[in-house]
């Protein structure tokens, strides 16, 4: 007994803690200021965190692809995404088009970098440098200046609340389901596929899963396609609840995902970790700002130092658990 | 035979990739814009007879990036990689505008005294706390990763995400203007009509290349980036020389962020030295240095770091509005990219070998 008690928390110890910590701050956060006590609060985390959960799950799927694997690219194909489907239906083209128009777009650009970082041997944080730089240069290209959305399917979309049952009072957005669709998926695919399981192969080891006959190629390449599909999905969400779209948009995002999916316990060597614990990380730093704003006189850079030390405390937790899971 | 061997030699050079790529750029504004090389001489108020021209700006406003480079190459040449030197910049020159402050301490600040030409603090002390604090910074990265073990890409995003909340932190929050003239001089002063920051990166480019290559501190650098475990086998205190690297970096980072505050006249923590990090890792790629570590060259990461701020000022000269630099630098990564790939290293190598093969049968 003692021994599945340790193996369980060798196993899931971080995820625990992530969430430990995260259940501390939140409470923390309501102990200081009962306003934060409505369950509104609670689900404001996701309406104001759903791009930031997209992006950060394809994150985590390209961190645990290991191999120094990393996108830099997710907060500038926000900004592109968010400028050309604003540009786009300022010109008159149907919703209907944008939409899947961008998903392409995003997907394309994901498996283009893939393809780069794979064929050509590049190292993933190079190619997608070159990503950032590409797309947020295209979204100035296309308007120096934020444009409106004025379309109406996107404005039921950003405007229509959803009511939660059984709980007053409390709300969310269509646009807020994305983010937890993409969740389940993200789940689906990395425990239950082929491709996911792929994925920790080539995170543990990429010779040895090319050696077992894994399509690795493939795989990376897919991997980068699907953190595009994420932030393509992540700047519709952030057009979306913003109605606008801007090539300043989510200036320095990649970082927020990036620390969000190490507080969540993923490894950034792959192959240890998983989606659930970002989903947690990006609560985390949902709550930190949520805390700030309630507050009122806190000045925003606290958010800054509050991430940084926070994703201090989660990497200490993990190094202590890693040695553990060593020692077993 | 003498003269394959020259030629193979040149091309092995890590300085020939970035020299090529740095001649391609001249040689297109050669092509487009003849002026772009102009030099002059005009006689400065303050600092007397100085050279202008593009060529002179490149230097003086890319030597911040070339300090920042120059740090990088040591760390990435140890296998790390350092993401906080735009976050130390930042820091280096909260910390510059906030000790010059004229109404630090004074009880009533007006307008006047916040804009008046002086300071709070002797420039001496301004310079080492600067220093101090970037150093600090890089001794924190350096204690992160070789003592905590923590993997350098998060330990360093760490200060990353949080050092600008500390830069606004020391401001206040605020964009600090600098009025205080004597500080102006490391951004903007000349000597011998050269700019001042040229001298100073002189001076750090050869500290560091005495450190390097004139004790043994180099080859224990090279030797961590290659095989960190083997290093330790053969009794290298390899966490002490990954500090060293770190703690280099950050005081690199100082004196860039010494050098852009006083060039800007002001310290803004958000915008200060954005996304030079960036930019410095892409200089050291560029100067062939790869970032799995190991093999490294100082002077051909400057020379990177030339090659981008002369394509900035290209690009600017052509009209391109600033926003949209990036998509144009987006197409200089992948000619790096294209230009360092095994397969464009293949053809190149077989075309100079065969024209090798032919002269010696031609002897």
């Amino acid at each position: 007994m003692i021994e599945r008690i340790k193996t369980f928390v060798a196993r899931y110890g971080a995820l625990l803690l992530t969430l430990v910590i995260f259940l501390s701050v939140y409470f923390a956060g309501g102990q200081l200021y009962p306003a934060m006590r409505k369950p509104q609060v609670f689900f404001n985390l996701f309406i104001n965190d759903s791009s930031l959960l997209l992006v950060s799950i394809g994150m985590t799927m390209v961190i645990l692809s290991g191999g120094g694997g990393i996108d830099l690219s997710v907060g500038g194909m926000i900004a592109l995404v968010s400028t050309a489907s604003a540009a786009l239906l300022r010109a008159g083209v149907s919703p209907f088009i944008v939409l899947p128009l961008m998903i392409v777009m995003g997907v394309a650009l994901g498996a283009l970098m893939g393809w780069i970082i794979q064929s050509l041997k590049v190292q993933p944080f190079i190619a997608t440098l070159m990503g950032l730089f590409f797309t947020r240069g295209m979204a100035y290209i296309i308007s120096l200046t934020s444009v409106t959305i004025t379309n109406d399917v996107y404005r039921t979309f950003a405007l229509t609340p959803i009511h939660i049952p059984f709980i007053s009072k409390a709300y969310i957005y269509p646009t807020t389901l994305v983010g937890p669709i993409m969740l389940i998926v993200a789940i689906y695919l990395s425990f239950f596929t082929r491709f996911g399981r792929t994925i920790y192969a080539m995170g543990n080891n990429e010779q040895s899963a090319m050696l077992m006959g894994l399509p690795v190629a493939r795989t990376k390449i897919l991997v980068y396609a699907f953190s595009g599909l994420c932030s393509a999905l992540g700047g519709i969400v952030f057009s979306m609840s913003l109605l606008a779209g801007y090539g300043q948009f989510a200036t320095g995002m990649e970082l927020d995902a990036i620390a969000s999916v190490v507080i969540g316990g993923t490894s950034l060597s792959g192959g240890v970790g998983n989606v659930i614990g970002t989903l947690f990380g990006v609560l985390i730093h949902g709550t930190i700002v949520s805390i700030l704003q309630f507050n009122g006189t806190l000045s925003s850079w606290w958010t800054r130092i509050g991430v940084g030390v926070l994703t201090l405390i989660a990497i200490g937790i993990q190094s202590i658990f890693s040695v553990k899971t060593k020692r077993s | 035979m003498k003269q394959t061997t020259f030629l193979k030699k040149i091309r092995e050079s890590q300085l020939f990739w970035p020299l090529v790529a740095w001649a391609l750029i001249l040689l297109f504004n050669a092509i487009v814009a003849p002026g772009f090389f102009k030099l002059g001489i005009i006689e400065d108020p303050v600092y007397g007879k100085r050279l202008y021209g593009n060529l002179v700006d490149i230097f003086n406003n890319g030597a911040p990036l070339m300090l920042v480079a120059i740090g990088m190459t040591l760390v990435i040449a140890t296998g790390g990689v350092d993401l906080s030197v735009g976050a130390v910049i930042a820091i280096s020159a909260a910390m510059g505008a906030v000790l010059i402050n004229p109404a630090l301490g004074n009880q009533l600040i007006t307008n006047d005294i916040l804009t008046r030409n002086a300071t709070n603090t002797p420039l001496p002390i301004i310079i080492l706390a600067d220093l101090a604090a970037g150093t600090l910074c890089g001794l924190w990265n350096g204690l992160l990763v070789s003592r905590a073990k923590i993997q350098p890409m998060v330990a360093t995003l760490i200060l990353m995400v949080a050092g600008r909340g500390i830069a606004q932190l020391i401001t206040n929050g605020q964009i600090m203007t600098i009025y205080y003239t004597p500080y102006f001089w490391f951004g903007n002063g000349y000597i011998l009509g050269l700019p001042v920051s040229i001298y100073i990166v002189t001076a750090v480019l050869l500290l560091a290349w005495l450190l390097v290559r004139k004790t043994a501190i180099g080859l224990f650098i090279e030797s961590v980036g290659i095989n960190t475990k083997s290093t330790y086998y053969s009794g290298i205190n390899e966490k002490n020389v990954k500090l060293l690297a770190y703690t280099f970096c950050g005081f690199c980072g100082a004196i860039a962020g010494l050098i852009l505050s006083s060039y800007v006249h002001s310290a803004d923590g958000n915008n200060n030295g954005l996304n030079y990090e960036l930019d410095a890792i892409l200089s050291v790629v560029m100067g062939g240095t790869l970032m799995t570590g190991g093999r490294f060259s100082l002077l051909a990461s400057v020379i990177g770091a030339v090659v981008i701020w002369t394509f900035t000022v290209t690009v600017y000269s052509l009209g391109v509005p600033a926003n949209a630099l990036l998509a144009a630098k987006a197409v200089l990564v992948l000619l790096v990219i294209l230009l360092y790939s095994d397969y464009s290293r293949r053809l190149t190598n077989r075309l100079f070998e065969r024209r090798g093969s032919q002269h010696d049968r031609a002897n």
